[in-house]
């Protein structure tokens, strides 16, 4: 292959991954998630839904044997109870942010193929150690290593 | 000089290094995982500044008709290509720990893979042109036009429902942050835009001497 149709056949892949991303961006990051609310709102049973709020504390039960998960999601005004079969990731927990991939059930729950923890822009240190920063990851890197 | 320029670098890295892993404790909510935000964050604020350096100079290229205006703007926007990379690859591995995907099409992320995008796609149109001049005077628009996309990454978080969390320290106000990880950010922020811009001297310099043997 020449030199320009080598370009021309790259600057083709890219134009298509760009109309691509630029297609699924509009379509779907212009609103990434519904709330609960939006949700009640309007459910459509079986339609694939996007769903973001907070982990009602004390909501979660977490069977570990069978890896069933159910808890529910608020944004103050509605919640929605969500059921999972699988592990949540480490960031999954009450009182916090979670967004779920999944559909409205025709039963009144939401069954979730996939959990993603919703990060906070705050961070905190262990409170009293204020420099053992290599100690403290070699400590946690054996803990780690042991419990496996 | 330039050589000065990158053991400076080099220092700001290992110094950077040290304080990723020896200095900053590790964070409570995520553990050791947040340790990658020394790498996400420094070449994700070099990739918005690389992509900054082409806009101006895309403009002073049009503006003058310099060629070092020109080599400026390839030089930054080849550097902020490898960067934007680094950054993705990096929140990619983090986000599967804590998000618990790798990927999902949320408006940050998907705008920051439009600007990768747009930026490879910069590179390709500085390839595929053959007259020199012709060359730099569309890869000059394309700078400008391209550059529309560094704010919408930055404010994605506000102006839309994301997944990826607002900035800590980018942004107006208080910074919720112990004062060991902001250090240890902010020491490789430094180092990052250090090697940035040894990368782009160099760079520039190579493409001074290849124009002037070819002249």
């Amino acid at each position: 292959m020449n030199r320009n149709a080598k370009f021309i056949a790259g600057g083709g892949v890219i134009a298509a991954a760009l109309a691509y991303m630029i297609y699924a961006g509009v379509t779907q990051s212009a609103v990434y998630f519904i709330t609960p609310s939006e949700l009640r709102a309007a459910p459509v049973s079986g339609k694939a839904y996007r769903l973001g709020g907070i982990v009602v504390p004390g909501s979660v039960q977490w069977n570990p044997a069978s890896l069933e998960l159910a808890f529910t999601l608020s944004d103050g005004r509605g919640s929605v109870p969500v059921r999972h079969r699988g592990t949540p990731p480490d960031l999954f927990g009450e009182g916090r942010g979670a967004v779920v991939e999944g559909n409205w059930s025709r039963e009144g729950h939401f069954t979730a193929s996939l959990i993603m923890a919703k990060h906070s822009e705050d961070y905190k240190a262990p409170r009293g150690t204020s420099g053992a920063g290599y100690q403290d990851l070699i400590r946690t890197l054996e803990k780690d290593g042991s419990s496996r | 000089m330039t050589r000065a320029l990158g053991w400076l670098a080099t220092l700001g890295l290992i110094g950077g290094l040290v304080m990723g892993f020896g200095v900053a404790p590790r964070e409570v909510t995520q553990g050791n995982v947040q340790r990658i935000m020394y790498l996400h964050v420094p070449t994700a604020w070099v990739a918005y500044l690389a992509f900054g350096i082409v806009f101006f100079a895309s403009i002073g290229y049009l503006w003058t008709r310099s060629d070092a205006a020109d080599r400026l703007a390839r030089a930054s926007a080849e550097a902020g290509v490898i960067f934007t990379g680094v950054t993705i690859t990096a929140g990619s591995i983090w986000g599967k720990p804590t998000w618990g995907t790798w990927w999902t099409w949320d408006a940050r992320l998907t705008s920051a893979a439009i600007m990768f995008v747009m930026y490879l796609g910069y590179l390709l149109l500085r390839g595929i042109i053959e007259e020199p001049e012709q060359a730099a005077r569309y890869s000059a628009v394309l700078g400008i036009v391209a550059a529309l996309d560094v704010p919408l990454v930055h404010f994605s978080v506000y102006w839309w429902r994301t997944l990826h969390q607002p900035p800590t320290v980018m942004k107006p106000g208080p910074v919720n942050m112990p004062p060991a990880i902001l250090a240890a950010l902010l020491v490789n922020v430094v180092a990052f835009t250090l090697l940035y811009t040894y990368f782009v001297v160099k760079r520039v310099n190579t493409l001074r001497r290849e124009h002037e043997v070819l002249a």
